[in-house]
């Protein structure tokens, strides 16, 4: 009997399928992932169990191994949140959704002159850093889309859709302008990050300075707020909000850089939400119970078996994997 | 005496939905209990006298064995099955390499008996662990330990680290595949991880 098992699986030598298993977790997390690389992975994992035990093996050191992040340098390291006079870059983040197609609306359209567009994208769980001609970097989150028309006298990006972190090239004579859910953030000698969710505009500044523009869709009444590193403003076409974070809070908000989803006493429903994002499987959650109970995790943002874990195991929650869903449930 | 398991593995990689909720459950505890049993299974496998190469795929042949068996019902406690199918999995193969004495077979019932019975601690605490990894690092090859830096605390892309280290993306590859594969073994085999909680 312990032969037949041998012989009908056959597997590779341990060598070999180790070495199989971790180029699929390196491609999977460092770089492009698409259904068909998914489609490869699920087969190879169900042809012999010495396949699995491998993934599973090297996959739990791989996320152990995360925990090395801590050693990473904070951007924003003094305390004080108030950067020196001598810091040159800053971060502002800002999130926007579903802005596509109302285009930059009343924002003055000759801004959307000028160079030609060029359009950056990442598919769903991708991750692009670019640079444009004038020097600025910018890095994309998943599921974004966005249009930059920069020279060196003109400098203009459109955030269509997601998330991305600029780190501005500062040039007081021709301000860097970011156009996000309409609204229009304007560096004044830094760098930022930019999301877009639901039509409403997310900018938080890690660093430097930034002045957001807002027009109320009706009334046109124009609102602006200049920010300063620790500052989170949410704005939607009718208004505005700042609230100051923590330097620790900011960097746990764009640790989506190191592929990794930071919650702090999350709501499930939030926890679902952030993973939806960088996942074509979705978390689905189906009663109010579970969805109101609260975790505190650093995980992968593309490892939902951990996150399936931590429901069941330490939440004792429910798990059922339905095709491309994972039901959780009380 | 529990017997090596002989599931067939399609059974249980069945594609509905309650072979993926199986599958998590092996997972999870294969990674909880097995897994930090590994030090003492090499020591165990060790001491056989075969190459690197064979011990690990005794290794591998081990974990599937025990994971078929966890498939149908997951074995509490665990450290027993692993090491009687260890053990048995030595013998069939000493049974079928006739140019091995036979006294080896006696021996690994003394093998048995002198396997190590302490815990390894699983609660590793997160500066423990963070430590661990540290340390682990420090024994890798150069190259390997630069690109898993460059990944794991820069949070460097395949190609990021290329660009920076003039190694081609498929270096890169086979650096940080290399690297992680050896840093399991080190952070899974280091020793402390055995006499703590003696």
């Amino acid at each position: 009997m312990t032969e037949d098992l041998t012989r009908e699986k056959a597997p590779a030598s341990a060598a070999d399928v180790d070495a199989q298993a971790m180029d699929f977790i390196l491609k999977r997390n460092l770089e492009s992932w698409t259904a068909e690389d998914q489609a490869a992975f699920d087969t190879w994992l169900s042809q012999s169990l010495a396949h699995k035990t491998a993934y599973w093996r090297l996959n739990a050191i791989w996320s152990r191994a995360d925990r090395l992040s801590a050693l990473r340098p904070l951007k924003p390291q003094s305390t004080s949140s108030r950067p020196g006079p001598s810091r040159r870059t800053t971060i502002l983040k800002v999130a926007a959704a579903l802005v596509l197609f109302a285009g930059a609306g009343g924002i003055a359209s000759t801004l959307l002159s000028g160079p030609r567009a060029q359009t950056y994208a990442t598919p769903v769980g991708g991750h692009k850093s670019i640079e444009l001609a004038d020097g600025t970097r910018i890095e994309l989150n998943t599921n974004t889309v966005l249009r930059a028309r920069v020279n060196a006298q003109h400098r203009v990006v459109e955030l269509l859709r997601g998330e991305a972190l600029f780190h501005v090239k500062h040039n007081a004579a021709h301000p860097f302008v970011v156009i996000a859910a309409k609204h229009r953030i304007t560096d004044l000698g830094t760098s930022f990050v930019v999301r877009e969710k639901n039509d409403r505009l997310e900018v938080a500044l890690l660093e430097g300075r930034a002045r957001l523009e807002t027009t109320d869709a009706q009334s046109s009444v124009k609102r602006v707020a200049i920010l300063t590193p620790g500052d989170e403003a949410v704005a939607t076409q009718q208004k505005m909000s700042i609230t100051r974070k923590s330097n620790a809070a900011l960097e746990d908000q764009i640790s989506w850089r190191r592929g990794l989803l930071v919650f702090h006493r999350a709501t499930l429903v939030d926890v679902a939400n952030e993973y939806n994002r960088y996942n074509s499987r979705k978390i689905v959650i189906a009663d109010e119970t579970a969805a109101a109970r609260v975790m505190t995790a650093t995980l992968p943002t593309n490892d939902l078996t951990t996150f399936a874990r931590i429901a069941r195991n330490f939440l004792g929650l429910h798990v059922e994997e339905k095709g491309d869903e994972i039901v959780i449930s009380r | 005496m529990i017997e090596t398991p002989d599931t067939n593995c399609r059974d249980v990689t069945a594609n509905d939905s309650s072979g993926a909720e199986r599958s998590l459950e092996v997972e999870t505890w294969f990674v909880r209990e097995v897994l930090p049993l590994e030090a003492v299974l090499i020591q165990f496998l060790n001491r056989s006298g075969r190459s690197k190469a064979d011990v690990e795929d005794l290794r591998q042949d081990v974990y599937m064995r025990v994971c078929a068996a966890a498939y149908k019902e997951i074995p509490n406690p665990t450290r027993p099955l692993v090491f009687t199918i260890a053990r048995n999995l030595l013998i069939d193969r000493v049974r079928h390499e006739q140019v091995i004495p036979i006294d080896v077979v006696e021996n690994l019932d003394v093998l048995n008996v002198a396997i190590d019975e302490r815990t390894p601690d699983r609660t590793v605490i997160a500066r423990e662990e963070l430590r661990k990894l540290q340390a682990a690092l420090e024994k890798l090859p150069e190259r390997e330990r630069a690109a898993i830096i460059m990944q794991k605390i820069d949070g460097l892309s395949t190609k990021e680290i290329a660009d920076r280290t003039s190694m081609s993306e498929r270096t890169v590859r086979r650096t940080l595949n290399e690297g992680f594969r050896a840093l399991a073994e080190l952070m899974l085999r280091e020793p402390t991880d055995m006499r703590r909680g003696s």
